[in-house]
Formats: structure tokens, C-alpha cells, sequence
């Protein structure tokens, strides 16, 4: 399945833009999505950490991804 | 403010010069909106369950701001002072950890994102 990933602050510039789509396998879950995307942009594992949010709501690596989930990429916040 | 309120624990960041030393220029902030709200909310949640408190504030900008502007706002009202105190202290703190809002330094000679690297 295709999936639409969003990107904000460090990860907008890592991948050059705010937005990037990847193809997944119907079952993948969050951590094969890090896997994909950190193969194709190395520079995500330099980052102290980074989360994947699901919906709004931050996920886990085993969390199963569904098609029209809204997927963002959340580097280290630093609000405030 | 409401009759019951016997006080206002208000805490105001504003934009500072420099940072280790180095002449900061500007910060430029961005937020992934939706869900820096959600997260604001879960903290007001948590806030309300922990502590007697009447209101609570949390006000954050996003964009461009100048040296000495105000990028975020947190009140908490209560009726005694340490409820509002711990609060407004945990809710800061908190906004710090979890709220997907991303702060940029401008440096003369270059910029950062911070906490992006360790």
C-alpha cells in the first residue's frame, strides 16, 4: 500500500520536503516503516531519537500501519 | 480569574540572545497542529487530575520571533498558591517533552534545530 508520511522540523530538511510517500506491505507495521525510511535517509539515525505519530497520537514500533492512517515523522521537540 | 482564585501562576519564555554563549539572531518555531493541541490537551488533563486548580493557559506561537518576543504563555489558576505553582511548572515542562512543536536557531553564521542532534 502507498502511505503519505509528514515531516516537520529536522525531518522536513532530511527529506526535502514536508511530505513523502513510501510503499508498505499491508501489514507493515512502524518499525518497518524506520527501516524503509532510514535505508533510503541515513541522516534519520543521526538524530538523537525520532517518534512516528499515527492519527495524531504518538506510536509504537509494533503498531500496524492502515492505509488512510495520517503518518508523521516527529523529531526531537523542542517547544517552549 | 473566577471568586475562588487566590492565585495566578503565570510563566512567559521569551526569545534570549544567545545560547552557550553563541549571539543567537532569531528562533523560527513550527508545530504539527493538530497534534500539538491533542498533546496540550492531554497535558491540561493530567494537570486538572493532579492538582486543585481552577483554569488553566497555555498559549504557544509559531513563526518567525525576534530576539526578546514571546513564543509561549502558561497560567494556572488556583486557590492556593503551590497547586498553581506545581502546575504551571509541570505543564511547561511537560509542553517540553511531548508537544510536536520544533524551535530553530538563527545564528550568524548558521542555523540549528535544536535537540534534533545529540
Amino acid at each position: 500500500m502507498k502511505v503519505n508520511i509528514l515531516a516537520f522540523g529536522i525531518a522536513k530538511d532530511i527529506f526535502g520536503g514536508s511530505l513523502v510517500t513510501a510503499e508498505l506491505t499491508n501489514d507493515a507495521t512502524i518499525s518497518n516503516l524506520k527501516y524503509l525510511l532510514e535505508k533510503e535517509y541515513p541522516q534519520l539515525k543521526k538524530l538523537a531519537t525520532y517518534m512516528v505519530a499515527v492519527n495524531n497520537e504518538y506510536a509504537l514500533d509494533g503498531d500496524t500501519i492502515h492505509e488512510r492512517d495520517e503518518i508523521a515523522i516527529i523529531p526531537p521537540v523542542s517547544g517552549g | 480569574m473566577s471568586p475562588e482564585t487566590g492565585g495566578i501562576d503565570v510563566f512567559i519564555g521569551t526569545v534570549r540572545n544567545a545560547t552557550k554563549g553563541k549571539a543567537v539572531v532569531r528562533l523560527e518555531f513550527e508545530a504539527y497542529d493538530k497534534m500539538a493541541i491533542a498533546e496540550m490537551e492531554k497535558i491540561t488533563q493530567q494537570a486538572l487530575t493532579n492538582w486543585p486548580i481552577q483554569r488553566i493557559l497555555i498559549h504557544h506561537r509559531t513563526g518567525v520571533l525576534q530576539i526578546g518576543e514571546v513564543p509561549v504563555v502558561i497560567a494556572v489558576a488556583a486557590a492556593h498558591r503551590d497547586a498553581a505553582f506545581e502546575a504551571c511548572r509541570y505543564i511547561i515542562d511537560t509542553l517540553k517533552q511531548t508537544v510536536p512543536i520544533w524551535k530553530k536557531e538563527i545564528f550568524e553564521d548558521g542555523e540549528v534545530w535544536v535537540a534534533a542532534h545529540p
